[in-house]
């Protein structure tokens, strides 16, 4: 296309955004894995003895678990002991109480993100749970958020607090053998967020958690829990950076949600980990296992994810729809650049009578980036009337680029009807050129066409992540024009 | 205003126009017949800086300016507007905000301050009512399921908005029913002013009663073989354009599209 070579260049060299590092004094564990590391970590949290028990059970199922490789994305071998599994920033005594104790360097850092937890306090109504490295920094909103029932708070605080509801859902979606990656967060956890919404409650405001990896080689491990109890809602957003290093960085989180009777969870990520240079050098390892079990009747469990970054990314949100009547949905937007790689999708697991699900996927690639959607749609025996609709669609913007779609499809109910399209497309010569005589810049109208290309996506955003989302794609998309 | 001198341009090493020349000054109408395959279109856009065509040879200035050295978005910013012969899909981009994001490319290039959304909405609507579209297609995504007609309201409809210098209008009045011929006719007359050239594309001199220009070339086989005033047109209509030495309705060159 017209843009001139020296001028895709410069756009290519633009830095990540949010590659800034922030120097705080923090407690950091000598890489390596073994019990004693465990116990430390536990030990430092303050946890009873019986998370300890837990993390350990899941240690030695660990151990005897291999890396996946069926996903189609390849990336250098991870020497687990060349990891640090715990940083803090030091605190000069306990948690901070209020946001007045939390090291300025730190607020700083996120003020730098774009989230001024002092101005969302005031304008925008969310609360936010800010994870840094490996510990919740601060939570905003508690006040208003206790007066509803609602618990929102970091999940060492949770396990210490209300031990019975963590003992009673905790790895009930996600257990410990489930997969590699959630084994190995089983063990090793070290903070993340916990929600409870009480019975009929309506959660008064978007609860919000942003994470950020900082210090060098640590891994990130975050655990979510949230539990809508029945007839309850919830609105959930997550926003996710890092710095640009060298080594690449590993996170491996484990999100579980569970939606009691006529319960409604909706959970939005957008998340921006640095995704590596233009060589491909550095960025995030993104092995994620978030999955919803819908199983109240008339339950509802939303995903909606926009991933711009990391430098891989495996991911697969899914749900679990036991409950009768009860509703999965897949909404995503996956952006590969330069030499990023992403195998992402979704899973919808239809076990009760009349579930529905609903998925879909925007899979977008440039650059030499490989963009694979892997979706599985099962229908166990009892999914009387179940039904599912997919709809997966790539766009590739240059031909230098890959999609690949995996459907998968199991179905033990005859009952169940499933409905699939998938769409390949390119942004056109014709669609650049319609733009350009418009007067409008090429980056921008590849940007635009983008954007209309996610719309049914973006509409189920929260609006100001709505706004957000579409402005990362178009920083995501710079230097893909050439 | 325009100037184009001994103008070559080929596509996938086939040339297509072979040698054109043509001065448009500022407020003149200047109407383009000619046969199918005849290279009508190519001109069009290749002045717009479309780089599926390659320049070989000649040069086009704009205002004393070479075109040929500025890129599309350039010249569209310098003022040049194509309404297409087949305008394009934009899937899921809407018309509003397309048609926004245009002008203020094009007020950002001037140095005036961007349209707010509210003020922008008005002002389509109002040039919407003016080349009788509902406003209902602002909304919906660039020429997605637009029928013919609607696509080509919409190309004027962006011309009022972009007020630009020289409007090149590539057969906008083909496939329009009687009353649409209207709308566009006005529509194309309200542009028509002191300071602005348009060239119209056209195979159909009705069009011409609507909107008189001031001067009819034929292009046939790449290069322009006659010009004259509007009394050519109607020339062309009743002899056909086998009397300047081509068979009619045929291409110059070996394909037609
Ligand atoms: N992208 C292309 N690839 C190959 N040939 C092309 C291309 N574009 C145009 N041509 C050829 O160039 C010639 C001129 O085409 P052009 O579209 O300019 O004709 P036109 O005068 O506008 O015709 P019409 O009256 O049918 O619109 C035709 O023979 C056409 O097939
Ligand atoms: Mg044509």
């Amino acid at each position: 296309m017209a843009t001139t070579d020296q001028e895709v260049n410069e756009l290519i060299k633009r830095e990540y955004e949010h590659g800034f590092v922030t120097n705080i004094e923090s407690d950091t564990f000598e890489p390596g894995l073994n019990e004693d590391v465990i116990a430390r970590l536990s030990g430092i949290k303050k946890e009873p003895e019986w998370m300890l028990e837990w993390r350990l059970k899941a240690y030695r199922r660990w151990l005897e678990m291999d890396e996946p490789d069926w996903a189609h994305v390849g990336y250098p071998k991870i020497d687990y002991n060349s990891i640090s599994y715990y940083s803090a920033p030091k605190r000069k005594e306990d948690m901070p109480q209020s946001l007045d104790e939390v090291d300025p360097e730190l607020l700083k850092t996120y003020e730098k993100l774009g989230i001024p937890l002092h101005e969302r306090e005031k304008l925008a109504g969310v609360a936010v749970d800010a994870v840094f490295d490996s510990v919740s920094v601060a939570t905003t909103f508690k006040e208003p958020l206790a007066k509803a029932g609602v618990i929102f708070c970091s999940i060492s605080e949770a396990i210490r607090d209300y031990p019975e509801l963590v003992q009673k859902y905790l790895g009930t979606v996600v257990p410990h053998g489930d997969n590699f990656f959630a084994g190995l967060n089983s063990a090793v956890f070290s903070d993340g967020t916990f929600v409870y919404v009480p019975k009929g409650v309506r959660c008064p405001m978007e609860l919000s958690t942003y994470f950020r990896i900082n210090a060098a080689n640590t891994g990130q491990f975050e655990r979510t829990l949230i539990i809508a109890d029945e007839g309850s809602y919830v609105s959930y957003l997550e926003g996710c950076t890092a710095p640009m290093r060298d080594e690449n960085q590993l996170h491996a989180a484990v999100v579980e949600l569970v939606a009691l009777d006529d319960a409604q969870i909706k959970y939005s990520t957008v998340q921006n980990w640095y995704p590596g240079d233009e060589e491909g050098k550095g960025g995030i390892f993104n092995f994620v296992t978030k999955r919803g079990a819908a199983i109240g009747k008339n339950s509802k469990i939303s995903w909606t994810q926009v991933e711009t970054g990391s430098a891989v990314t495996w991911k697969y949100p899914s749900c679990v729809l036991r409950g009768e009547n009860s509703v999965g949905e897949f909404y995503s937007v996956a952006l590969t650049n330069n030499f990023q790689q992403a195998d992402t999708g979704t899973k919808m697991i239809h076990l009760g009578k009349n579930t529905s699900s609903t998925i879909i996927s925007k899979g977008i690639s440039a650059g030499k980036s490989s963009n694979a959607y892997r979706g599985l749609v099962k229908f166990g025996p009892g999914a009387e009337g179940a039904r599912n609709f997919t709809q997966c669609d790539s766009l590739l913007i240059g031909d230098r680029c890959g999609a690949h779609t995996f459907p998968y499809i199991e179905s033990k109910n005859k009952s169940a009807i499933v409905e699939h399209e998938a769409t390949t497309s390119k942004v056109s010569d014709e669609q650049m050129f319609l733009c350009r005589q418009r007067g409008i810049d090429p980056e921008q109208a590849v940007s635009m066409i983008v954007n209309g290309f996610c719309k049914e996506v973006f509409k189920e955003l929260p609006m100001e992540f709505a706004v957000e989302a579409g402005k990362l794609l178009e920083v995501s998309l710079e230097g893909s024009v050439g | 205003m325009l100037s184009i001198k001994n103008l070559h341009a080929s596509v996938e090493g086939k040339e297509i126009l072979k040698g054109i020349n043509l001065e448009i000054k500022a407020g003149e109408v200047h109407a383009i017949m000619g046969p199918n395959g005849s290279g009508k279109s190519t001109l069009s856009q290749v002045l717009a800086g479309n780089e599926a065509f390659e320049v070989t040879e000649g040069e086009i200035t704009l205002n004393g300016e070479n075109l040929l050295e500025l890129e599309t978005e350039e010249r569209a910013r310098e003022g040049i507007f194509l309404a297409f012969q087949y305008p394009v899909e934009i899937p899921g981009v809407s018309n509003l905000q397309f048609l926004r994001t245009a002008v203020n490319a094009m007020r950002q290039h001037k140095g005036q301050d961007e349209m707010n959304a509210a003020e922008f909405m008005k002002l389509a609507k109002e040039i919407s009512k003016q080349v009788d579209l509902d406003p209902s297609f602002l909304k919906r995504g660039v020429n997605e399921g637009f029928s013919g007609g609607e696509k080509k309201r919409n190309e004027i409809l962006q011309a009022l908005l972009l007020q630009p210098k020289l409007a090149i209008l590539d057969e906008t009045d083909s496939g329009l029913d009687i009353d649409a011929l209207k709308v566009v006719s006005d529509g194309v007359n309200a542009l028509r002013a002191e300071d602005r050239a348009i060239l119209m594309v056209t195979h159909y001199q009705r069009l011409l009663n609507h909107i008189v220009p001031d001067y009819v070339h034929v292009l046939a086989g790449g290069k322009i073989i006659k010009s004259g005033g509007r009394e050519l047109a109607l020339e062309l209509e009743e002899r056909g354009y086998g009397w300047l030495g081509i068979k009619d309705e045929e291409p110059a060159d070996s394909t037609a599209n």
